[in-house]
């Protein structure tokens, strides 16, 4: 049936929620910076404040290209809709504070990118909701943290930076029993590796910074709804299934059947939080979308050529990749990630700390910053930088190691990359 | 709200405002594997603009109990005792696909307490194929599929129901299941799809209606082509109905590929014969 009416990936990565401009005739989708849009009428006006007639008000709250860049993620992940953000932190904060409040609960895997821990650790602690962590291979561990209280399963189709993979079927499993929704940061994997939806998860987020973008220009994040979670039947969302008195009492699960989770998030979390995408920034991670597929195929090439490499070279003791038999996640990558499990991986070298920086400082190709999924490879010492509020215990429990250094495999000539590789080893062995 | 229906519970939207017998009233009667949820953004403009909205949930769909109608009668027969349950005198019937059908065999048998008909993405007769009913049993998500494939008309369409960010398409697969999941007794998505391949009666039914009846089609629509309606436009006209027909350049998800185009469609039809009625 795929075809012209029901486009595969790759079309839809350069067409779903666009055209050619009506008004213009512009062929790419146009940068509409605005901050707002004229009413037609008052009795028009009235109409979109009250939902009544679709359309756009004010930027914060929706854009035409944003729009268009919450259609394409939609559509790539097979979701209903989407909502475009600042940042992936705040599309996280948004998932969250759009389904919970003061009192509620989350369980939420150890492998976790150090600002989401310290989101989840800290600082919604102020705010009255805890979170247990549990090891993300712990099928048993998710389903004994599990409180009446609990609101959320959350954890990383690839965890950061130990590659743990989510085994997402089983915890979503485990969710749905106990009535509540998984989310998953899927900012490593992108659709093109795997759509989490196919595997019963909730509802699905991206640092769109990373590999949806691609070239390390832009900080913007993306909330996906696969519209499957029936809130009603849950019975605990009274967030979602009752009248809410900030928004015309409405009750979003009446007012759309699957969209109640989104029709909130944007008109009190987008309203209240603020926490918008530039159209500017949402242009640019379109942009990277139109070539996500030929990128991430590049990523995935280069990556198995340096895995190879590091796991055969004498001073490394350790490569953390999947597509490793060795690495725990070995078979569950296998059977969740067939076009492989990311260009983001750790590494340990044999030898000390000052062997570690040695490596880091010779490199060059390999830029050494606080970033994952640029067309650039880059390099990063995680236990002194994206960990570093962890202390030992923490860091152990996310698999990370004092010698531990994280790469990100960019799209260079994968030989290029293994010589500056071999270069930076044999200086650090010569560092001993 | 929830209405008593033939002793079963029975959602209906109201669009954010109380129901109120008082106003005039409309009926929205959607289609197979739908709710009233396909109707949020047209019923919630008409409820805050002097119109008593009621966008049902038909038996055995969604949120409304009871058997989920084996045929286009039996639905019709649902929506006659629908209105005596509101204490609805008169009502615009509003359907959409197979809800167009019930629509059209409710307002035959209402006779003058139907004052308006709109059919949306109507066909006579709307045959469905064998490989599509065999498939709505046997691979309901491949069916599911295909019917929202053949609905859609653009990958892009204007902001819609839920609001700019919306994918149409996806929305509507997530909707089809959901539906499909809420009735674990009946394959409703099997009795809707035969409900509407054997209701032969549509060409009958347009002569014996009493009031104004609008076709609103989409001219890229795939699965109930504008070609299907002409019959059913010319039976409406040769019977001396008073018929007008609107065709939008879109699929079968009219309410959301093209949501003001259909709001207007309605709201003037509506509006224009209500006016003619009072002069």
């Amino acid at each position: 049936m795929s075809g012209y009416a029901d486009p595969c990936f790759d079309t839809l990565c350069l067409h779903a929620g666009a055209a050619p401009d009506p008004a213009t005739g512009a062929r790419a989708v146009p940068i509409h910076l605005t901050t707002s849009f004229v009413f037609e009428s008052s009795e028009h006006a009235q109409s979109l404040f009250n939902l009544e007639r679709a359309g756009h008000v004010y930027s914060r709250i929706s854009n035409p290209t944003n729009a268009v860049l919450e259609e394409r993620m939609a559509a790539l992940e097979g979701g209903i809709g989407a909502l475009t953000v600042a940042s992936g932190q705040a599309a996280l904060h948004l998932s969250i504070a759009t389904l919970m409040g003061a009192g509620s609960h989350i369980v939420a895997s150890t492998a976790l990118y150090g600002g989401s821990q310290n989101l989840l650790h800290y600082t919604l602690r102020r705010f009255g909701i805890e979170t247990t962590f549990v090891k993300p291979g712990d099928i048993d561990g998710w389903r004994a943290a599990i409180r009446p209280n609990t609101r959320l399963l959350f954890g990383e189709t690839i965890g950061n930076p130990g590659l743990d993979v989510l085994d997402i079927p089983t915890v979503a499993d485990i969710a749905h029993r106990a009535g509540v929704p998984l989310l998953v940061d899927s900012t490593l994997t992108t659709p093109w590796l795997m759509k989490p939806f196919e595997h019963d998860a909730d509802l699905v987020y991206h640092s769109a910074t990373k590999f949806l973008s691609g070239h390390g220009t832009v900080i913007g994040g993306v909330v996906v709804d696969a519209g499957s979670f029936d809130w009603d039947a849950s019975g605990i969302f009274p967030e979602l299934t009752e009248p809410y008195d900030g928004f015309h009492s409405m009750v979003f699960s009446e007012e759309s059947t699957v969209g109640a989770f989104l029709l909130r998030a944007r008109r009190e979390g987008l309203r209240d939080f603020g926490a918008c995408l530039s159209p500017h920034s949402a242009w640019l991670i379109l942009q990277g979308l139109e070539t996500l597929p030929l990128r991430m195929a590049q990523h995935m090439r280069n990556t198995q050529k340096v895995v190879e490499f590091l796991a055969s070279h004498p001073l490394v003791a350790r490569v953390g990749h999947p597509m490793l038999p060795e690495h725990p996640s070995h078979a569950l990558a296998q059977k969740l990630l067939p076009r492989g499990a990311g260009s983001v991986f750790s590494f340990d070298l044999k030898g000390n700390r000052a062997q570690g920086k040695t490596f880091v400082e010779t490199l060059k190709l390999f830029s050494h910053l606080a970033n994952v999924g640029d067309c650039r490879s880059l390099v990063i010492h995680p236990a002194s930088t994206t960990h570093f509020r962890m202390d030992d215990a923490a860091l152990a429990g996310a698999g990370i190691s004092q010698g531990t250094i994280r790469l990100s495999i960019g799209l260079e000539d994968a030989d290029d990359l293994v010589d500056d590789l071999k270069r930076a080893l044999k200086a650090a062995e010569k560092a001993a | 709200m929830k209405l008593d229906v033939l002793g079963h519970d029975t959602y209906c939207y109201t669009g954010g405002k109380p129901f109120d017998a008082a106003k005039p009233t409309a009926v929205f009667i959607h289609g197979v594997l739908n709710d009233h949820s396909v109707w949020i953004l047209q019923s919630r403009y008409l409820a805050h603009h002097s119109t008593n909205v009621l966008a049902v949930d038909l038996p055995g769909h969604g949120r409304s109990s009871g058997d989920a109608p084996e045929s286009v009668e039996q639905a019709a027969d649902f929506i006659a005792a629908l209105l005596d349950a509101a204490g609805v005198a008169r009502a615009a019937l509003v359907g959409h696909s197979w809800g167009s059908l019930i629509a059209l065999e409710a307002a035959a048998r209402l006779q003058d307490r139907a004052s308006h008909l709109v059919l949306i993405g109507t066909a006579s007769p709307m045959r469905v194929s064998q490989v599509l009913l065999d498939a709505s049993v046997n691979e309901p998500e491949q069916a599911i599929k295909l019917v929202n494939v053949f609905s859609r008309s653009t990958l892009a369409p204007p902001p819609s129901a839920l609001g700019p960010g919306t994918w149409v398409y996806g929305a509507g697969m997530a909707l089809g299941r959901r539906v499909l999941a809420s009735n674990k007794q009946v394959n409703v998505f099997y009795r809707g799809f035969k409900a509407c391949d054997s209701y032969n009666n549509a060409d009958t039914a347009i002569t014996r209606i009493t009031c104004p009846v609008l076709f609103l089609l989409g001219a890229l629509d795939q699965m109930t082509p504008p070609k299907a309606a002409e019959k059913l436009i010319a039976c409406a006209q040769n019977s001396g109905k008073a018929v007008r027909v609107v065709t939008l350049p879109v699929g079968h998800h009219q309410m959301t590929e093209a949501p003001d185009a259909t709001l207007f469609a309605l709201r003037d039809f509506l509006n224009h014969q209500r006016s003619v009625t009072v002069l």
